[in-house]
């Protein structure tokens, strides 16, 4: 995907060179021990800190492993039928996969608009542009209990109104689901803003002329032009939002707590709860973590071939 | 996951940060077209999409808009001191809240101080790592170079929960347990995609011909890196720093799974904590002001450090 995005003044270029082998020059060739010595803290920390947990979470997946008690020896299928059998697995799949699907469409179609909207560099519209991006600089949890007191029936600025008319945000499955997609689509739509630009701004405007000497309408040049030429852009914001949202956990972990009637209960938030809260079982929590890694792995190979990408070495 | 990078550009420009104060995405398009030459003058998209035929709807809806997204904030802030319901704050306008969260458990201090402990660390950790990685990624060959390489790039493959719980029990069994040092480890670790591709790309992006004189005239590599790419790339470390540390800052759920003691929490899980606490009654109030603490240092320096936040994005580095 390198070579598909523009770059900054001050970023380096890529100017869209053909894919380049491994530097051979005389120079580059160097020194390998030097070169070593500089990647040591890097292979240290993904040796030590990724490596190594990803060879353990696969021994937890296949050991009966209970929180305190440590490794008590090979439990192999069991613990992937636990987790299989919870009984909120299926639920909290479903819950995923509908939040996943309903958060996607909504935040790249509505940051689409965004890019589109500010995509001028004029001064007003690098003032609205720097508006929808405020919210990214915060973390998710603050967003999160940030909305928690706006959602409240008693502080909330709605608290008035949801009082008078008799509804809440967070009382029922479906208002919790929205009320926790909009907070999302507030923290998150300048962030995907940004990337639909840097998409928007490969798109030569040699193209847009062709369109518009053609005579095509605003929404045909759309649909013609800037989907089309979009596709990589679209394809990694998709592959990030979908990714993203599956793994959903800060933001039902604090407005929602998994409520109300356990029905927003995510993946992660089950895998969480099976580790540490009450079970306290990391076998069937690690047997869960690989069955959501696997996952992931499909369908995001799935949306990658599905976007016709080409094949990335 | 990005595996072939141009090799270096010899623009001699690449690596120095622009002079002008503008947001980084008016900066001209450097994209060769298929067909065209490189584009270099500014660039204007056609006037069809900039909505100009019809003024003022189109005012009023941007500045809609942007009043949505700033109202959660500029509510939340205001409200943090006004005597609203749901608080203890019940001396009119005022800081009663900012006390109340102050005395909150252990004091707000320990959670800032833990919280900035663990974000300077983790920002020291990353820039170290990713300018040597970056450094040996960009200049040198050697044995392995495109596994690790790539073997980093996967960690962003991997769903952050898969990793703690494993790392819950390791760090345990290492004797860092409920320590800052071992998050701040941790939250390395799930910087080092980003900051080692951001690293790697601001490293080849100078001239190789500024480090071979150096080498020539008999400095060596540390040298070489130390007092002349480091200069080159600074750029690229300020943005590095700025994510390490908005992630660090915000992190939830990695102190969420490996901190127990109460002294040793950071704020977000702290103030996240602190609904509820008392006899099960929110106080919304405390809360507030917790969300202002936790957010300002973000929003000020992320108003601070636009033109470095949106190089990130542009870097592609978010394309592992």
């Amino acid at each position: 995907m390198t070579a598909t995005l523009p770059a900054a003044a001050s970023a380096p270029q890529r100017s869209g060179s053909r894919p380049s082998r491994p530097a051979r020059t005389r120079r580059g060739r160097r020194n390998a021990l030097t070169g070593w010595l500089f990647a040591l803290p890097t292979a240290l920390f993904v040796l030590l800190l990724f490596g190594l947990p990803l060879a353990l979470v696969l021994q937890m997946s296949a050991s009966d492993w209970p929180l305190l008690g440590g490794n008590q020896g090979f439990n192999l299928p069991q613990n992937y039928v636990d987790a299989i059998d919870n009984r909120f697995f299926l639920d909290s799949v479903w819950f995923t996969l509908k939040y996943t699907v309903l958060t996607t469409v909504i935040l790249l179609a509505l940051s689409l608009g965004l890019a589109m909207l500010v995509q001028e560099s004029t001064r007003w519209k690098g003032l609205l542009r720097t508006s929808f991006l405020v919210p990214s600089a915060l973390g998710l949890a603050s967003a999160s209990l940030l909305f928690y007191v706006i959602y409240s029936p008693i502080a909330g600025p709605f608290a008035g109104l949801m009082k008078a008319w008799g509804f809440t945000f967070l009382g029922t499955p479906d208002g919790a689901l929205w009320s926790t997609i909009f907070l999302i689509v507030w923290r998150y739509a300048g962030f995907y803003m940004l990337l639909m630009l840097v998409g928007l701004q490969g798109i030569p405007d040699d193209v847009y002329e062709a369109a518009r000497i053609d005579g095509a309408s605003r929404w045909q040049t759309f649909r013609s032009v800037t989907i089309p030429l979009l596709r990589p852009t679209l394809a990694l914001t998709t592959v990030l939002c979908v990714t993203g949202s599956l793994l959903a956990f800060e933001q039902f972990y604090i407005l929602t707590k998994g409520g109300p009637d356990n029905s927003t209960i995510t993946v992660v938030q089950l895998i969480y709860g099976i580790a540490f809260q009450g079970q306290n079982d990391l076998g069937v929590a690690g047997a869960l973590s690989v069955i959501v890694l696997l996952a992931l792995v499909v369908i995001n190979i799935a949306q990658i071939r599905a976007f016709g990408k080409k094949a990335e070495d | 996951m990005s595996t072939t990078m141009p090799r270096h550009s010899r623009d001699p420009l690449a690596g120095v940060p622009p002079t002008d104060s503008t947001i980084a995405l008016t900066a001209p398009n450097h994209r060769v077209a298929k067909g065209a030459s490189g584009a270099t003058g500014r660039r204007r998209p056609p006037t069809t999409f900039a909505g100009i035929a019809l003024r003022t709807p189109y005012w009023v809806l941007t500045a809609g808009l942007a009043l949505l997204f700033l109202y959660p904030l500029i509510w939340t802030a205001i409200s943090s001191v006004s005597p609203l319901a749901g608080t203890n704050q019940t001396d009119g306008w005022g800081f009663g809240n900012y006390v109340t969260l102050a005395n909150y458990q252990a004091g707000i201090w320990v959670y800032l101080l833990n919280s900035t402990f663990v974000s300077l660390l983790t920002v020291l950790l990353t820039l170290t790592v990713s300018l040597l990685g970056g450094y040996a990624f960009a200049r040198f060959s050697f044995p392995g170079k495109d596994l690790l390489f790539l073997s980093t790039l996967a960690i962003l493959m991997v769903p952050y929960a898969t990793l703690l719980i494993p790392l819950y029990v390791l760090l345990n069994s290492v004797g860092l347990s409920n320590s800052l040092v071992g998050v701040a480890l941790v939250l390395t670790m799930f910087q080092l995609p980003f900051s080692m591709f951001m690293m790697r790309i601001s490293f080849e992006s100078v001239p190789r011909e500024l480090d071979e004189a150096a080498m020539v005239d008999g400095c060596s590599a540390w040298t070489v890196l130390w007092k002349v790419l480091v200069p080159a790339v600074k750029p690229g470390l300020i943005t590095v720093g700025l994510f390490a540390f908005l992630a660090a800052w915000n992190d939830f759920m990695a102190p969420l799974i490996l901190i127990n003691d109460s002294n040793r929490m950071t704020l977000p899980l702290a103030i996240s904590n602190l609904r509820g606490q008392v006899q099960g009654v929110v106080d919304y109030g405390a809360t507030e002001a917790g969300v202002v603490v936790l957010a300002l240092p973000c929003i000020l320096l992320f108003l601070i450090l636009q033109r470095h936040y949106v190089r990130g994005f542009m870097s592609g580095a978010f394309k592992g």
